[in-house]
């Protein structure tokens, strides 16, 4: 059995879509962060300075390229695998024999291919308002990878157990966002008070952020090494819970 | 070989209740087997754990003697499977829809794009192949739904109420159709809340009724042991009180409409002798209904298993 052809296939399928419907998911981006450097490092970071050594502007860079490609990897596997779900169409990828890890390596990375075209999408509107100087570019494509990858994989979860278009749209909402904006994606983590500082550091879309950051412009608030290994540890752990649900027909079969 | 083999199915939702108490089932390869059973019965859940859509409590699937747990899938490569609901996303084109289908099955790009013609040309469906599938009429997408099925070249094609809605010229078209694809080897497992569908298209049949198989045996040796056949009788002069007529059983409908219930070994010749002796005229006659119709509901009614759901 040829299950790079399967793959391939749910690949294709998967990229086709959001490509196909670009209105609706390579616009808005770019759009949004358009506004982001304009008001935020054009309008007010031009009154706050340097942080780090590095201009505001180049400093939120980064992390709004970051941001987008976490919000739209998370978002396209999370709407197209419950889609597929709520039309049923899930059947036919069941009654084939595809094993669980070519439908959650389709799904991801089509959520993987998303985030990262949006992110290139938006690293370019940035060029209008930044020079950008990439330092490390193999840190920083690792880590917007291996970061797409984990918030795949996350939608991948929250799809399959959502059960209504309702479920779909709770953690993007309530959770994605508020992490990413307090992943230190305007600041910089010393900026905070005291207590602040340790919640902020639990987080983990901030070890991401600043890794990314690291790549661009060489300056970071954590341990790089320490960063890719919670990434790394986040796709580990949550590859493994995908595969049992699958495995146990969670929210797909009866 | 066997196209289909189960032993011992069992199967139980989370909710307690036993969908299937152990049922054995043997369908020969090259077979057109019909699956019938009132709604609820465990049709559904059998046709689910066959194609992998429902998981078993318990028991064995073996498709051509590849058995579903431990060789997963050469089982399922097996398998066709035309679901009773819609189940193709609606906003794919019928085209992609066919092709995909061909790709989760593993076969190279060229191949699937051979494949998908023969099946959309098959399935009458070519000039559509670019359609969105949303677009299409309710018989179109059943046939969608078979043309996807077949593009790998299944050996063992299970047909779920493929014909249910759709207007008898449709339903005449896919009797055809159907029967092409058994011709050609391809082994058919049909449901259907058609009886004459199944009587006219099958070859073997298994009946199953809360979760037991309370049928199983060839069409022909299952329809000779009707003994009673059902008529309707319409007459050329009002009736107000029917006679009663020996050996037949007369029931009347209106004063011009009667039904009766005629044992095979006696016959129509001796009713009508009967009737004339009473001046009572018959215009025409028909089957009251379907003759598997009349077992179905015999076996169905006569052969409680027990504890309902």
């Amino acid at each position: 059995m040829n299950y790079w052809i399967a793959f391939r296939t749910i690949v294709i399928k998967e990229t086709y879509r959001f490509i196909r419907i670009w209105p609706q998911t390579l616009l808005p981006p770019a759009i949004t962060t358009a506004l982001y450097f304009l008001i935020f490092g054009k309008l007010i970071g031009a009154r706050i300075g340097t942080i780090h050594g590095a201009s505001y502007m180049d400093y939120i860079v980064p992390g709004v390229i970051l941001m987008s490609v976490i919000s739209h990897a998370y978002s396209n596997v999370v709407s197209s695998f419950y889609s597929t779900k709520f039309q049923r169409n899930i059947e036919e990828l069941l009654v084939a024999p595809v094993p669980n890890w070519v439908i959650l390596g389709g799904y991801v990375s089509g959520g993987i291919f998303r985030g990262l075209l949006v992110g290139l999408v938006v690293a370019l509107i940035s060029l209008l308002f930044a020079d950008i100087v990439v330092r490390n570019a193999v840190i920083a494509i690792a880590i917007a990878m291996l970061t797409a990858t984990v918030f795949s994989l996350a939608g991948f979860i929250n799809a399959v157990l959502a059960e209504s278009f309702d479920d779909i749209s709770i953690i993007p909402n309530f959770v994605l966002t508020p992490l990413s904006y307090l992943g230190g994606v305007f600041y910089s983590v010393g900026m905070l008070p005291g207590i602040w500082q340790t919640i902020s550091l639990a987080n983990p879309i901030l070890y991401m952020i600043n890794a990314f950051r690291y790549g661009f412009i060489g300056v970071t608030d954590v341990d790089i090494q320490f960063a890719f290994l919670i990434t790394g540890g986040f796709i580990i752990v949550l590859t493994g819970l995908s595969l049992v649900m699958l495995h146990k027909g969670v929210g797909i079969k009866n | 070989m066997n196209a289909l083999s189960l032993r011992q199915l069992r199967k139980t939702y989370n909710n307690g209740f036993e969908a299937l108490k152990g049922i054995d089932l043997e369908v020969e390869a090259g077979d057109f087997f019909a699956l019938l059973g009132p709604n609820g019965a465990g049709k559904s859940t059998a046709i689910g754990i066959i194609s992998s859509l429902v998981n078993a409590s318990s028991g064995s699937v073996s498709i051509f003697g590849h058995d579903l747990k431990t060789d997963r899938a050469r089982a399922k490569s097996c398998i066709g499977l035309v679901p009773q609901e819609i189940n193709f996303n609606q906003f794919e084109t019928v085209k992609n829809i066919v092709l995909n289908q061909a790709g989760y099955y593993g076969a190279p790009r060229k191949l699937a794009r051979q494949r998908t013609e023969i099946c959309l040309k098959q399935m009458d469906l070519w000039d559509k192949r670019d359609m969105v599938s949303r677009r299409l009429s309710g018989g179109m997408k059943r046939r969608v739904m078979i043309a996807r099925a077949l593009v790998h070249a299944p050996r063992l094609l299970i047909l779920d109420e493929p014909t249910a809605g759709v207007d008898i010229e449709i339903r005449r078209s896919m009797w055809k159709m159907m029967r092409e694809i058994n011709g050609q080897g391809t082994t058919i497992i049909l449901t259907t809340h058609y009886l004459e569908e199944a009587e006219s298209l099958c070859r073997n049949i298994a009946i199953i009724n809360h979760g037991r198989i309370v049928e199983n045996s060839d069409m022909a040796s299952l329809l000779s042991r009707l003994t009673i056949d059902h008529f309707v009788l319409y007459l050329a002069q009002p009736v107000s009180v029917m006679p009663k007529l020996e050996g037949y059983q007369i029931e009347r409908v209106d004063n011009k409409i009667v039904n009766v219930s005629v044992p095979k070994e006696t016959g129509l010749n001796d009713l009508f002798s009967q009737l004339s002796a009473h001046n009572i005229k018959v215009l025409s006659l028909k089957n009251r209904s379907n003759r598997l119709e009349q077992l179905f509901m015999d076996l169905i009614e006569s052969k409680p298993a027990g504890d309902k759901p």
